[in-house]
């Protein structure tokens, strides 16, 4: 399983790319394996000011409904195009090509409280 | 949790093993939609050991089956097997069943796994005929060989002409050296092919053969998850979700396997006769959703003028079709195919329409 070194992680399994003011999100290679085959993202947040921890969107897998969290407060300022087509790009890449939204960071502090990849290994394999 | 006799099996294929009605069962391999779209265009396999099976024979064993179940035992013949369920005597489904007519007086029902503890008390309960009941569940293994492929592999290793196995047809005999498999043309898929019950000790040599057998064909190992897309794709009812103690057959659809001859009497026959007749207030229908989203179990299904009229009670992202589908009760009224319907999905309303059965249709 895949835990990229340079990204941050939270708890409910998702990372954060950091970029001077702004960032990529996603969810992660275990997430993606646990959710199954991706069939639905639906995210309506674009150009809305977000507080940490909530809700931007929703992932569907075959089986499954799961709110996606924001991991930092910040403005959502892009949502990846090709996911309506292709939210399979979740599962096959979900560090790259699979990435959910990007925003702008309103706090660069917060991102002290979220976990490092040894952190989030941890976290895994507790 | 118990296992069934195949799981060294699923655990070397590194299967995501899930709980289902206090077994550890696999719910996929190589994902849902690759299985889905594996048996609808070549040939897949499932272990569907958790089903119960119970023998029914004697004297008594038809006039027994006659009074719990709703479809007409009295025209089957040995060969041949009849979806069915048992009414509940409150108007409600307790199961619902395939019931084989073994041989001359001897039976076998075939019920969902969640439900054996349940349906074995019922039965007992109403045995007033004397007949020899045993539950076999934990004796038996079944595995459902389907797809277009499925008979031509199963062909591979038996004598038996399969294709003279009709649909809802079996024949009992030698499958990859293993005795007294019997070999149903029926399935949860709508995609052909053969489900094999045998006793434990043969499971394992018969899927062994079976995928050696596939091998030139792609045949896969398939999970729950797609086991369960796939019979929604031809909206098959689900026990649980779709049928329970509290929907009537009629209100199901199942109205084909209701059968009110004057020689059979069965549990709940007049009230449903006399619900025949006034008619049902609310039907199960197919949903195909024409905005994007997918239905899900408890979303409300509403009218253009934002009114409640019925719930989804299944519901996924069609690998066939890539879009959301699913089944639910209305109001007799939105029931017509064609009805422009709404899902209440968080918050949102999103446009449907009710369509016939199969959803899926090839």
């Amino acid at each position: 399983m895949k835990i990229p070194a340079n990204l941050k992680y939270t708890k409910d399994h998702e990372w954060i790319r950091v970029d001077g003011e702004e960032a990529l999100i996603g969810i992660t290679d275990y997430a993606q394996g646990e959710l199954g085959d991706i069939v639905f993202i639906e995210i309506e947040t674009e150009g809305e000011d977000l507080e940490k921890g909530e809700v931007f969107g929703t992932i569907e897998a075959v089986k499954t409904v799961s709110d996606l969290f924001m991991p930092v407060t910040g403005k959502v300022i892009e949502i990846n195009p090709e996911l309506e087509d292709a939210p399979d790009l979740v599962n096959k890449d979900p560090f790259g090509k699979g990435w959910l939204i990007k925003i702008n960071i309103v706090d660069a502090g917060e991102l002290d409280d979220l976990l490092d990849a040894d952190s989030y290994n941890k976290l895994l394999e507790s | 949790m118990k296992t069934t006799q195949l799981i060294s099996f699923h655990e070397k294929l590194r299967a995501k093993l899930v709980e289902f009605a206090g077994y550890k069962m696999p719910l996929e391999y190589t994902g849902v939609n690759d299985e889905h779209l594996t048996v609808r265009k070549k040939v897949g396999v499932f272990d569907v050991s958790h089903m119960g099976e119970f023998w029914v024979s004697g004297e008594g064993a038809l006039d027994f089956l006659q009074k719990i179940t709703t479809n007409d035992v009295s025209r089957l013949v040995p060969g041949k097997a009849q979806y069915s369920c048992m009414p509940n005597g409150l108007g409600g489904i307790v199961d619902d069943l395939i019931v084989y007519h073994y041989e001359d007086k001897k039976y076998l029902l075939v019920v969902n796994a969640a439900n054996i503890e349940k349906d074995w008390k019922w039965i007992n309960r109403h045995n007033t005929f004397n007949a020899v009941i045993e539950n076999a569940s934990d004796k038996m293994s079944m595995v459902a060989v389907q797809g277009p492929e499925a008979k031509n592999v199963v062909q591979k290793l038996t004598k038996i002409n399969l294709a003279a196995v009709k649909s809802f047809s079996f024949e009992t005999g030698k499958v990859a050296g293993v005795d007294h498999v019997i070999i149903s043309a029926t399935g949860y898929t709508g995609a052909g092919g053969v489900e094999l019950y045998c006793y434990n000790d043969g499971a394992e040599a018969l899927w062994a053969a079976i995928f050696e057998a596939g091998a030139d064909k792609g045949i896969k190992p398939i999970g729950l998850a797609a086991r369960d897309t796939l019979r929604l794709e031809m909206g098959y009812c689900l026990y649980g979700n779709d049928i329970d103690d509290t929907t009537s057959p009629l209100e199901a659809g199942l109205g084909w396997i209701t059968k009110f001859t004057e020689h059979k009497n069965f549990i709940d026959k007049e009230f449903l006769e006399r619900q025949k007749e006034q008619g049902v207030q609310r039907k199960l229908v197919g949903i195909e959703m024409i905005e994007r989203g997918i239905p899900r179990h408890h979303y409300s299904i509403l009218n253009q003028q934002d009114k409640v009229i019925g719930q989804v009670t299944s519901g996924t992202m069609s690998p066939s079709m890539n879009k959301g589908i699913g089944m639910g009760y209305v109001k007799t009224t939105y029931a017509a195919p064609g009805t422009e319907i709404y899902i209440g999905i968080r918050n949102k309303k999103v446009k449907a329409a009710v369509v016939t059965f199969p959803i899926y249709k090839d």
